[in-house]
């Protein structure tokens, strides 16, 4: 234990000290990873428990646009637009959780319902384009250095932001993951009958995943749009945001904490590393990895990359069982 | 005709047989007794094809089963009456009868087959257009059994006939494995209703906890007091 | 009735039979053996690169062309099953839709890489019919005469054959259908033959009509499986309403209204659809 312990603390002081050592593009990098390894491992909380959404876009899209153009319109600081963004998507994911969870909608059926919300989501967003700025996207109106607007050309500020973000994310999957709360969830995600004779309030365990899910989701969209100061509903609501996060979660390990945050680096490794390998030339060959990428670990490795450590943990426990007997 | 020996099962990691013999010759009918969770059922899954075995040997008519699917097995004249019956709920009594004879010998010879089945049972025929979902439990047994003897099979297993039926429906079923029986099929039949299968078998051996633990004729198991005491309650 | 409104009326029922002709393959596999090709449209892609390919690069005759690619898509749909569905049938039906939902973005992708995010069109202009002031598409005609063909022609075949009495028998007891004497995998593999010739099928009609471009999928995927759910999973006869149904709040709902907004109407009817299915034809 005070190995692991004294192991995260290195680690935290490591990311620390990262922007100051770090030249610009890394560090451009480094912060896209943290704010996607928020995202993904929102994701997460429903999908290790078998409510697997590729429609998580939506919420990405609720969340961007509603601080986005709360700001542009009406000034309003993303302090106050990015948690009632969050609340939007709180209030979609309980509508679509109840919904859902009420009729027993689950598996491919409840992925299926989610894939729909998020391309309504999607076109909603392209049909108002008036306001919206529909597919061309829009930006948000720039100030320079401001922390009411939450705005900083400096990317060290950003860098903190979403260190601090990753944080917090890590610290509800904690404290959802231990005690009765993940007892529940498991026994939900096993044998929901059972689970409900058990007297689990299922129901109401579902939906705190989903709406915590979506909730993060979107402060995840919001400070993506902050930073990057461009929105478009293709690369914050769309199927393929939607799947890429499905697939970074899922290749990182989603059962483990730190596994879709491994998803993170290694979907923008990946893509870095594209292109750079073959600039413009190649546009799509990302995907195109991904999607085989995605296949070979449905098929091989369902437990991502993370899953492969997990496995050596138990072999290592078992010898000393025997040696008990 | 079979000959099971020394087979050892498992599923996952929870072996359920240990190096069970066993022997069934032509014409003849055998019973497996045993209560609930000895094996009885993987047993029969292993023979069917439906589940390895880990080790042993199986042979039927000198030829191995070893490592064939079920439906070379059932090409092999073996057929089997699952547990539950398993009809298919949403097809037909007579498209469960067609499913039955889908091996190609059993397809070019399918309407006779079913006229010789429907006389054996001809409570099915009245019913031939009904989703087999909707029958009721002693009507599913028959079709299930029908649908097995469609490919006229040398050897019929049969996995707890009597399961989750009325007395007077257990009764009824098992005049018809007699009838079966007097027609010159083999029969192999898994059961907890140890006084019915007794009367019914020449031979029967007991199954426990994936071993046996005795065998011998109908007449020797019914007077054996293992079994008075353990299975009939006396 | 105004005319550009009987218009949109008649081109809905046109849009219908391609719609119905598109649903027929995913309901073979998604509605009667129960298994996920959430790439289902993608492989109509495919059918149509296939056909542009042929027919505009290699001169081949357009009903060449078509049949190739009816055969290609066919042998992909083999391949996605032996090499995608086939390692994880026993697992969650999620896992089917994680792995061809990468096979979706990968040819998706690939298509990008290979042919570009422009629109391919195969040139073909088959004649307008014209009653009066109303002008009828002949390749939209087409598309409505086959899809009628083959919703009955599926009907008939999974109702009186063998072949289509065992692929409606392997959807409800997977396991037992080896006691039959049924090679189970031959069966799956049959099936998926005909889900992808009936795929390659729908990309003959619809290259006549539509641009093929690497994002097609998305545009026609959600709505082929939320008519297979609409009609009832596995129901011919009722995609083929359902496509009816469809179409025409597309159509008439685009002629009030801006695309997307049809669209979006669509996709909420999708959703209501799906989560007021009763729980008895749920989870078979």
């Amino acid at each position: 234990m005070k190995a692991q312990a004294a192991g995260y603390a290195l680690g935290l002081a490591a990311l620390v000290v990262l922007p100051f050592l770090l030249p610009d593009y890394f560090l451009h990098i480094a912060i896209q990873v943290l704010i996607w390894s928020g995202i993904y491992t929102a994701w997460a909380f429903m999908g290790r428990f078998g409510l697997v959404s590729i429609g998580h876009g939506a919420f990405m899209g609720v969340g961007a646009y509603t601080s986005a153009l709360l700001w542009n319109y009406y000034g309003l600081t993303p302090w106050l637009g990015i948690p009632l963004g969050a609340l939007g998507a709180a209030l979609l994911a309980l509508a679509i959780g109840f919904a859902c969870f009420h009729m027993r909608i689950v598996g491919h059926y409840f992925a299926l319902v989610t894939l729909a919300l998020g391309q309504v989501v999607a076109l909603v967003i392209i049909a108002a384009r008036d306001v919206t700025g529909g597919s061309l996207g829009m930006t948000p109106r720039a100030v320079g250095h401001s922390w009411y607007a939450l705005q900083f050309p400096e990317r060290r500020y950003f860098y903190f932001l979403a260190l601090v973000l990753w944080l917090i994310v890590l610290a509800i999957r904690y404290w959802a993951s231990h005690g009765m709360r993940r007892a529940a969830a498991e026994a939900i995600g096993e044998d929901e009958t059972a689970a409900a004779a058990v007297g689990i309030n299922v129901m109401r365990e579902k939906l705190r995943l989903t709406v915590v899910s979506a909730a993060v989701t979107a402060v995840g969209g919001s400070i993506y749009t902050q930073y990057l100061n461009y929105l478009n509903p293709e690369t914050v609501a769309g199927v393929g945001v939607s799947l890429q996060i499905v697939f970074a979660a899922i290749a990182g390990g989603m059962y483990s904490a730190l596994g879709p945050s491994v998803g993170a680096l290694l979907t923008l490794a990946l893509t870095e590393g594209l292109r750079i390998l073959f600039g413009v030339h190649f546009i799509g060959a990302a995907n195109t990895i991904y999607g085989l990428l995605l296949i070979l670990f449905i098929i091989f490795m369902p437990r991502g990359i993370m899953g492969l450590f997990e496995r050596r943990r138990t072999a290592r426990a078992q010898p000393q069982a025997a040696a008990a007997d | 005709m079979l000959d099971v020996s020394d087979l050892t099962a498992e599923y996952g990691s929870f072996r359920a047989l240990f190096g069970v013999s066993l022997a069934v010759e032509t014409g003849e009918a055998v019973g497996v007794i045993g209560p609930n969770g000895a094996g009885k059922t993987t047993l029969m899954r292993v023979i069917s094809g439906m589940l390895p075995a880990r080790a042993g040997a199986l042979r039927f008519e000198g030829r191995s089963l070893a490592g064939m699917k079920a439906h070379g097995i059932v090409a092999a004249g073996i057929a089997h009456v699952p547990e539950n019956r398993r009809l298919f709920p949403r097809l037909t009594v007579e498209e469960n009868l067609r499913m039955g004879a889908f091996l190609p010998e059993a397809r070019a010879h399918f309407n006779e087959r079913r006229r010789w089945v429907f006389d054996l049972f001809p409570r099915l025929e009245e019913r031939r257009d009904q989703l087999a979902g909707t029958l009721s439990g002693g009507e599913q047994q028959m079709c299930a059994i029908a649908r097995a003897l469609m490919s006229k099979p040398k050897l019929l297993l049969l996995d707890e006939p009597s399961a989750g039926l009325a007395p007077l429906v257990v009764q009824q079923v098992f005049d018809l494995v007699r009838r079966i029986r007097g027609e010159g099929f083999t029969v192999l039949i898994v059961e907890q209703n140890v006084q019915q299968v007794l009367d019914l078998v020449d031979r029967a051996y007991l199954l426990e906890v994936g071993r046996i633990a005795l065998e011998g004729s109908a007449g020797e198991l019914k007077r054996s007091d293992l079994v008075r005491r353990s299975y009939m309650g006396l | 009735m105004d005319i550009f409104l009987l218009e949109a009326v008649l081109d809905g029922i046109m849009l219908g039979g391609l719609l119905a002709l598109l649903a027929l393959g995913l309901n073979l596999i998604f509605g009667v053996i129960d298994v996920v090709w959430i790439c289902y449209a993608e492989l109509v892609m495919v059918g149509m690169y296939a056909i542009y390919w042929l027919h505009v690069y290699y001169g081949w005759p357009f009903l060449l062309a078509g049949l190739a690619a009816i055969l290609l898509v066919a042998v992909l749909g083999v391949l996605l099953h032996r090499v995608i569905i086939e390692p994880i049938l026993g697992s969650p039906p999620i896992n089917q839709l994680l792995a061809t939902g990468g096979l979706l973005f990968f040819l998706q992708s690939f298509a990008t890489l290979l042919f570009g995010t422009d629109f391919r069109n195969v040139g073909i202009r088959l004649p307008i019919i014209e009653l009066g002031q109303i002008d009828l598409s002949f390749s939209r005609l087409l598309a409505f005469i086959a899809a009628l063909l083959g919703a009955a022609g599926l009907y008939f075949f999974l109702a009186k054959t063998y072949l289509g009495t065992a692929i409606r028998a392997i959807s409800q007891d997977r396991e037992v259908m080896g006691l039959m004497g049924v090679d189970e995998r031959r069966i799956y593999l049959t099936t998926s033959a005909i889900g992808g010739g009936l795929a390659g099928l729908s990309s003959c009609l619809l290259v006549l009509q539509y641009d093929v471009h690497p994002f097609l999928g998305l545009t026609f995927g959600p709505i082929v499986f939320m008519i297979c759910v609409l009609g009832g999973l596995g129901n011919m006869i009722g995609g083929v309403i359902a496509a009816f149904v469809m179409s025409q709040i597309i159509s008439i709902g685009g002629y009030y209204t801006s695309v997307e907004l049809s669209d979006v109407l669509a996709f909420v009817l999708f959703i209501v659809m799906i989560v007021l299915r009763p729980k008895g034809i749920l989870g078979r």
